[in-house]
C-alpha cells in the first residue's frame, strides 16, 4: 500500500486543473512509474498526496499531425504507443527508438512521455531527441494555454517550468525540426533494458551531398538537465563528412557539457562517451551501420 | 479512501470496494486471493507481479487498484483453463525446462503471452527484448527462450 | 540396477503447480489474522543508539507495538547455516542480537515495529526518532585494519581470523622458478538477487510452541539457531520450509526468522509477518565476500608450478556469518586443481562497515578461481605456452590426494572437459578469424578458464543427511527429505534415485514441496551442492533398504505357494518379478495391501536412514569465451560462451543443464557489471536496489554453450558428483580473460565494466 491520502480521477483537463488548483495539496499522476516509487520511498513531498490521475483525458493521448504538418504528441501517450505509431516510425524514428529503449515493456505500456519529460531528470529518455528537435511543450492551466521551447521548459534537476494548477498537454515538434532531418538515438547503459542511461545521444543531421547543412546534437546526463551541443552544431555547418571532421565535432561537444563524477560513472568515462556517441549516431542516421 | 470499480478479473465481472492506497498487486493477493501473481521488487524493475489489463503487460506493483476501473485483468490463474488444463505456452515452460524456482515464472508466462499475442513469430532477439522487463535468477533466460520459440513453431505448424 | 529414469530428462514434479501460480510460498499461505512486522533501521554506518523516541511512531494508526532492544534476549547467536560443532573452537562467531544498540553497518537493525498493516508500520518506521554517537566508519578490510581503527565488534581488532597454510618449502620452490610472477587482483560485492525476498513468519502454535514459517535453505538449522537466540530449548520451535523463490546462499543463514519470532512473542503469540523490501534484502541480508588478492607464483619455463604464495584478505562485513569459512576454502580449491608442491596460503577476513558476507553460490570459489586463472592467463600471455596445455599440465590426477583437505579424488576428467571444450567451441577456427579483427574499433578475443569444487562439505564439516520412505498402501512411495528443494530441483532428483533403486515409475515416487523440522529427517539442508551427492547417499541407502524389505515381506507373503528365494527376486516398473525367468510374482501394490492388512503379520514397510558421509568427490569445468569490445565505449558483447563440465553422472539433463545455464548468468553478471557499492561519505548502499544493481536482464544474456564430460565417480551415490555451484565458478576469469585477449591490455579487478576498460585504454596498461 502506498502512503497516499486521496484519489480523484479527472476525465477533462478542466477538471484536472479545477482540482488541482482547489486543492494544495494534489499531486498529478499519469501512468505512475515515477510518483508512485517517489511515494514508496517517502521521497518528500510524496506522499499523503491527493493525487488527480489523468490517463483518462481523451485529448491527453495519442499522436497527430496538425494542419500546418506539425507533430503533436499527447502528454499521456506511453512509450509504447510513441514507439509503434505509425507517424512517429515514419517521421521521427530517432523518437520511436528513445522511447523503446525506456525500461521493459511493462514500464514502456504504462509510463508516458509526458510524464518522462516533466519529471526534469537529465536521463530521461525521450527527452534528448526532443531537445534535439527543438520541442515545444503546450501547457494548460487556470490561466488559460502556454507554449515554451523545451530548453526553457528544463530548470534544473527535478525542476520544470510548470506552474502549480498547470497541466502538460501536448508535445508539439514542428515541421521544420524534423522534414528532411536524419535523426539518431544512441542509449549507452550497462544493460541492454531495465536500465537508466550512462549516457544519451540524439542527433539530427540535414545533409547536402556529404555536407552537413544543420546539425543537432542534444544529451542526456552530460549535464544537471538534456543540453544541446550548440558549439559543435555551429562548427559542423557545412562541414564535409569526414572521419577528422566528426571527431572535431565529437571534441567540441565537450564545450557545452558539464558531466561530472558520479558513483555510476566518471567524468572521464562520460567525457569519452560524450566525445564518441554523436559521430557513431551520425554515421548511422546517414546510413553507416554500427 | 475508498473507492468502488468495476472490472473483470480472469473473465469474471466484478464491482469491488477498493481503498486508493492499494497497488492492484495487493489487491489481488490480500482481497482475491490470486497469489499467483509474486511480489520481487515493489518498484517496476523485476516483473514478477506482471498481469494483462488490456491484453497488455503491465506491473501490478506499481499500477493502482482503482485504474482497474473497467479494465480486463488477467493473471496467472486466468490463464490456466478452467479445467486446470495449461495453456501450450505453458507446457512448454513445463516440457523446456523453463521453470526452476518458479517464483518468476508466472510473470514470465504472463509477459510471454502477451509478447505472442502481439508477434506470433517472434525473432529470438524479439522474444528478448519483450521479455525484459522479467527478471529470473535461476535459469539464464535460455529455457525461456526455449519454451516461448517452440511455442511459436508449435502455433506456426498447427 | 537398471538406470530407467537417472540419466533422463524427467519433469520436475513441481513445475505444473509453478506454471499455474498454484505454488504457495511463504507469502502466498492464507491467515486468518496477520500481522506485520518492520524493522527501524540506522541511519548511521556505525556508532551506537544514544536514545530513542518511539512516541510518535506508537501514536500512528494500526501500530501495535514497537520492540527495542530492551525488549529482546540479551543473547548472542551466530547465523551462519552450518551444522553445530560440538568442539567450540570451531563453532560460528556468535555476534548478532535480535536488535542492536550497537550499529554495525548503515542500515543495522535497532527497532522493530509490528502493526496491523504493512503501511501502518512503515509509516511508524519513519517516525522513530533516533539520536547516536558515530564513530569512523570502515567500508574497506584495508581502512578497518589501519592502526587505532575503531572495533566494530570488542576485542577483536576487526579481524575474525587470520590463518596461514604451508606446504612444501616455499622459498625453495621460488628458487626452482625460472619465471616468477606477482600481482595483485580483487572481486567485488555481489548480491544473490534470489527473486523471493527473505519473507517469515511466526506464531504460536496449538501445543504452545513457537512456529515460525520461512523461505530458508536450512529449516533444520534454523531451529537450532532460534533456540540459541532465545535460551529456549530448541524443541520449543518448529520451522517450515514451503516453496521457496530461489537462495543461491542467502537464504543459508539465519536472518528474518528470530526477530519474526521475537514479534510474535510480543503480541501473545499471533502471527507476525516479516517480509523484506527487495532494498532491504541486497544491503542487509548477505552478500558475497569481496576478495582482494596478492599473488605470487613461480612456473619453470615449460609451464610447470614450483611455488604459490597467496595473501587474501576478506572482507566479511558487520557480521561474522560464515565468516572465515570462505576465504579458507578457497585453500584447498586451488590444491584441488592444480598441483602445486610448494605452497602458502594467508587468508584475512575482516570485519567493516558493510553488508554481512556469507554463503553465496560456491562459496569463495568465484573468488579464487578469478584470482587463479587469471594468473595462468598472465603466464601463458607472458610465454606463448598455449592456455589450455599449460593448465593441463598442473592438473592434479586421479587418486591425488589433496594436501590441504587430505581427500583422494577418484575422478577428474578436466583435460577431457578442455578438450570437448575447445572442439565444440570451435576454438581455433575462432582464433584464426580474431587474428584478422584486430584493427577496427570494435575488437574480438577469446578467454577461458578452469575450475575444481567439492560435493559436500566434508570434511570442512561433518556431513549428515536423512531420508524416510514409506511403501504406501498402493504400492506408491512417499519420500520425506530432510534435504532442501529451493528450486534447484533436488527432490525431482531424489525421486528418480528411489524410483530406480526400488524399481518403480517416476510418478509413483511421492515428494513433498514442505520441509517441515517436525517430520522431515535430519539434514542440515541446501548447501555445499551437497544435495545429489550428500543427500543423495541417504536416499540410496533408504531405498535399498525398503528394497531389501519389500523383497522379503513378498518372499514371506508368498513362500508357501512359491519356491523363489529372495536372491532371485527383484523389482521392474513396480511389479516384484523372479530374476532367472523375469515373471511376475505380485504387483507392488498387492503386497503392499498385504504388508498393511494381513490380519496376523500386517507391518508397513519403511526405511529411516540418517546417514553421515565421510566422503567428498570434486566436480570440475572450464569455461570458453569470445567478446567482441567496443574500443571507444568499452562495451563488451559475449558472442558465444561455453560450459563444460564434469559433474559425473548426470542424473537429469534437463535440470542438469538449467543449473548450469543459471550459473553461467551469474558468472556473467560477476565478471562484467555487478556490484554492490557504498557512498564514501556516508557509508549508506547506493545500489541496493534491481535498477541500479547491474543483474542481467534477459537482453544481456547471449545463448549459453552447456555440455558435460559424464564419467561415473566411484564415490558418488549414483556416479554423480555436484553441480549446483560450479557453473559460475569459472566464466568470470573466462570473460576478463577475452576481454584482455582484445584488448591486449590488463584489467585487474572484476567488474570489468566500460569504465574500467576506457581507463585501461586510457593509460595503456600493458599486460
Amino acid at each position: 500500500m502506498y502512503q497516499i491520502n486521496g484519489y480523484f480521477e479527472a476525465s477533462t483537463i478542466k477538471e484536472a486543473i479545477d482540482y488541482l488548483v482547489g486543492n494544495e495539496n494534489s499531486q498529478v499522476i499519469a501512468g505512475g512509474t515515477d510518483v508512485l516509487i517517489k511515494t514508496r520511498e517517502r521521497k518528500s513531498g510524496y506522499t499523503d498526496k491527493d493525487l488527480v490521475g489523468i490517463m483518462r483525458i481523451p485529448v491527453l493521448k495519442g499522436i497527430n499531425l496538425d494542419d500546418d504538418g506539425n507533430i503533436l504528441i499527447g502528454s499521456t501517450t506511453t512509450f509504447t504507443e510513441v514507439e509503434e505509431d505509425e507517424i512517429i516510425q515514419r517521421n521521427i524514428p530517432s523518437l520511436a527508438a528513445a522511447c523503446g529503449s525506456v525500461g521493459g515493456p511493462q514500464i514502456r505500456n504504462i509510463g508516458t512521455i509526458g510524464g518522462n519529460v516533466a519529471n526534469g531528470a537529465t536521463s530521461a529518455d525521450s527527452a534528448s531527441t526532443l531537445f534535439a528537435m527543438d520541442a515545444v511543450i503546450c501547457l494548460e492551466g487556470p490561466e488559460g494555454k502556454r507554449e515554451i521551447p523545451i530548453k526553457e521548459f528544463y530548470l534544473g534537476p527535478g525542476k520544470v517550468a510548470m506552474n502549480k494548477g498547470e497541466l502538460m498537454t501536448h508535445i508539439k515538434i514542428l515541421k521544420e525540426n524534423f522534414m528532411c532531418f536524419k535523426g539518431h538515438y544512441i542509449k549507452f547503459s550497462q544493460r541492454k533494458a531495465m536500465d537508466i542511461a550512462t549516457l544519451g545521444c540524439s542527433i539530427m543531421v540535414k545533409t547536402t551531398g556529404n555536407k552537413i547543412d544543420e546539425l543537432k546534437i542534444a544529451y542526456g546526463v552530460a549535464g544537471p538537465t538534456p543540453i544541446r551541443a550548440t558549439e559543435a552544431e555551429a562548427i559542423a555547418k557545412g562541414m564535409e563528412i569526414t572521419t577528422e571532421n566528426l571527431d572535431l565535432i565529437g571534441e567540441k561537444c565537450l564545450e557545452n557539457a558539464s558531466a561530472r563524477d558520479s558513483w555510476r560513472a566518471s567524468k572521464a568515462f562520460r567525457q569519452q562517451l560524450i566525445r564518441e556517441l554523436p559521430k557513431r549516431a551520425i554515421k548511422i542516421a546517414l546510413g553507416g551501420g554500427e | 479512501m475508498l473507492k468502488t470499480i468495476n472490472c473483470t478479473i480472469n473473465g469474471k465481472v466484478m464491482e469491488l470496494q477498493v481503498d486508493v492506497r492499494e497497488s492492484l498487486l495487493d489487491m489481488l493477493r490480500n482481497r482475491l486471493h490470486l497469489t499467483g501473481t509474486k511480489q520481487g521488487c515493489g518498484v517496476g524493475e523485476c516483473g514478477a507481479c506482471a498481469v494483462l489489463i488490456d491484453g497488455q503487460t503491465l506491473d501490478s506493483c506499481i499500477y493502482l487498484a482503482v485504474w482497474a476501473d473497467g479494465k480486463d485483468v488477467v493473471t496467472i490463474e486466468g490463464l490456466t483453463g478452467t479445467d486446470g488444463s495449461l495453456s501450450d505456452l505453458q507446457q512448454n515452460f513445463v516440457d523446456k525446462g523453463a521453470i526452476q524456482c518458479g517464483f518468476c515464472t508466472p510473470g514470465f508466462v504472463v509477459s510471454a503471452t502477451a509478447l505472442l499475442d502481439k508477434k506470433p513469430n517472434p525473432t529470438k532477439a524479439e522474444i528478448r527484448r519483450g521479455l525484459s522487463g522479467n527478471l529470473c535468477r535461476c535459469t539464464g533466460y535460455t529455457k525461456i527462450l526455449d519454451a516461448v520459440e517452440a511455442t511459436a513453431e508449435q502455433r506456426r505448424n498447427k | 540396477m537398471e538406470h530407467k529414469v537417472i540419466g533422463k530428462s524427467v519433469e520436475r514434479w513441481d513445475a505444473i503447480a509453478k506454471v499455474t501460480g498454484r505454488a504457495n510460498y511463504t507469502g502466498d499461505i492464507p491467515q486468518k489474522e496477520l500481522l506485520y512486522g518492520k524493522i527501524c533501521r540506522a541511519k548511521i554506518a556505525h556508532g551506537r543508539v544514544k536514545n530513542m523516541d518511539i512516541s510518535e511512531a506508537l501514536k500512528v494508526p494500526g501500530v501495535v507495538k514497537i520492540l527495542t532492544p530492551d525488549d529482546v534476549p540479551e543473547i548472542s547467536f551466530p547465523t551462519a547455516g552450518h551444522p553445530y560443532s560440538l568442539d567450540p573452537k570451531f563453532a560460528d562467531v556468535a555476534d548478532r542480537r535480535i536488535l542492536t544498540r550497537n550499529v554495525r553497518l548503515y542500515g543495522d537493525e535497532i527497532a522493530a515495529v509490528i502493526a496491523e498493516s504493512e503501511l501502518a508500520a512503515e509509516i511508524a518506521v519513519s517516525k522513530i526518532k533516533v539520536e547516536y554517537e558515530e564513530y569512523e566508519f570502515y567500508l574497506t578490510p584495508e581502512e578497518a585494519l589501519k592502526e587505532g581503527a575503531v572495533e566494530i565488534h570488542e576485542g577483536t581488532k576487526n579481524i575474525i581470523a587470520d590463518t596461514t597454510l604451508e606446504i612444501g618449502d616455499l622459498d625453495s620452490g621460488f628458487k626452482e622458478a625460472d619465471i616468477i610472477i606477482e600481482d595483485i587482483c580483487a572481486t567485488p560485492i555481489v548480491q544473490h538477487c534470489q527473486m523471493e525476498n527473505q519473507i517469515a513468519y511466526a506464531y504460536k502454535d496449538v501445543d504452545n510452541r513457537w512456529v515460525c514459517v520461512s523461505s530458508t535453505q536450512i529449516p533444520h538449522i534454523v531451529r537450532r539457531v532460534l533456540g540459541q537466540a532465545f535460551g529456549m530449548p530448541w524443541g520449543r520451535f518448529r520451522v517450515i520450509k514451503p516453496f521457496i523463490g530461489g537462495g543461491f546462499g542467502n537464504k543459508q543463514d539465519i536472518v528474518v526468522e528470530p526477530l519474526a519470532v521475537a514479534m510474535s512473542m510480543a503480541v501473545g503469540g499471533k502471527a507476525v509477518m516479516l517480509d523484506l523490501h527487495r532494498e532491504e534484502v541486497f544491503a542487509w541480508t548477505r552478500v558475497r565476500h569481496a576478495i582482494s588478492y596478492k599473488i605470487k607464483m613461480g612456473f619453470t619455463n615449460d609451464g610447470i608450478i614450483t611455488a604459490l604464495d597467496i595473501d587474501a584478505i576478506s572482507n566479511n562485513g558487520a557480521y561474522a556469518s560464515h565468516g572465515h569459512s570462505i576465504v579458507s576454502k578457497g585453500s584447498g580449491i586451488v590444491t584441488a586443481i592444480y598441483k602445486v608442491p610448494n605452497y602458502r596460503y594467508r587468508g584475512r577476513t575482516v570485519y567493516t562497515n558493510t553488508a554481512a558476507a556469507g554463503a553465496m553460490r560456491a562459496y569463495g570459489t568465484p573468488q579464487i578461481t578469478y584470482a587463479l586463472e587469471t594468473f595462468m592467463n598472465k603466464f601463458s600471455i607472458m610465454t606463448g605456452i598455449d592456455q589450455f596445455e599449460l593448465r593441463a599440465k598442473n592438473f592434479t590426477k586421479v587418486n591425488d590426494e589433496n594436501p590441504v583437505l587430505h581427500m583422494t579424488q577418484h575422478s577428474m576428467s578436466l583435460r577431457e572437459c578442455l578438450d570437448k571444450g575447445r572442439q565444440i567451441f570451435n576454438w581455433d577456427e575462432k582464433r584464426k578469424s580474431i587474428d584478422e579483427s584486430k584493427d577496427s574499433d570494435f575488437v574480438r578475443g577469446l578467454g577461458m578458464a578452469a575450475f575444481a569444487y567439492t560435493s559436500g562439505a566434508y570434511p570442512k564439516t561433518m556431513e549428515i543427511a536423512g531420508c524416510r520412505l514409506v511403501l504406501n498402501q498402493d504400492g506408491s512411495i512417499k519420500m520425506m527429505m530432510g534435504a532442501t528443494e529451493i528450486g534447484q530441483g533436488a527432490d525431482t532428483v531424489f525421486s528418480q534415485m528411489v524410483a530406480d533403486t526400488v524399481g518403480i515409475p517416476f510418478e509413483w515416487v511421492i515428494a513433498d514441496a514442505v520441509t517441515d523440522t517436525d517430520i522431515a529427517p535430519f539434514d542440515t539442508g541446501a548447501y555445499a551442492s551437497r544435495q545429489t551427492f550428500v543427500s543423495g547417499m541417504a536416499v540410496k541407502k533408504a531405498a535399498v533398504e525398503l528394497k531389501e524389505k519389500i523383497l522379503e515381506a513378498s518372499y514371506h507373503f508368498s513362500k508357501k505357494t512359491n519356491k523363489v528365494t529372495v536372491d532371485d527376486m527383484d523389482i521392474v516398473d513396480g511389479n516384484i518379478i523372479q530374476k532367472h525367468d523375469g515373471q511376475i510374482i505380485e504387483s507392488l501394490g498387492d503386497l503392499a495391501l498385504k504388508t498393511y492388512y494381513n490380519m496376523h503379520e500386517g507391518h508397513c514397510l519403511t526405511a529411516d536412514v540418517s546417514n553421515r558421509c565421510t566422503k567428498n568427490a570434486y566436480p570440475y569445468g572450464v569455461t570458453l569465451a569470445e567478446v567482441e569490445v567496443d574500443k571507444k565505449t568499452g562495451k563488451v558483447e559475449v558472442l558465444s560462451i561455453l560450459n563444460v563440465h564434469d559433474s559425473g553422472k548426470i542424473i537429469n539433463p534437463l535440470l542438469a543443464s538449467g543449473q548450469v545455464e543459471g550459473g553461467m548468468a551469474q558468472g556473467l553478471g560477476y565478471g562484467l557489471s555487478e556490484e554492490l557499492k557504498y557512498d564514501e561519505k556516508t557509508g549508506k548502499p547506493l545500489n541496493n536496489n534491481l535498477l541500479d544493481y547491474k543483474m542481467p536482464t534477459f537482453m544481456d544474456i547471449p545463448d549459453l554453450g552447456v555440455s558435460f564430460v559424464e564419467i561415473d565417480d566411484p564415490v558418488g551415490p549414483y556416479g554423480n558428483k555436484s553441480l549446483g555451484e560450479p557453473p559460475l565458478c569459472s566464466p568470470a576469469p573466462a570473460l576478463r580473460n577475452a576481454i584482455i585477449d582484445a584488448l591486449g591490455i590488463y584489467v585487474k579487478d572484476i567488474p570489468v565494466t566500460p569504465q574500467k576498460i576506457i581507463e585501461a585504454l586510457s593509460e595503456n596498461r600493458e599486460v
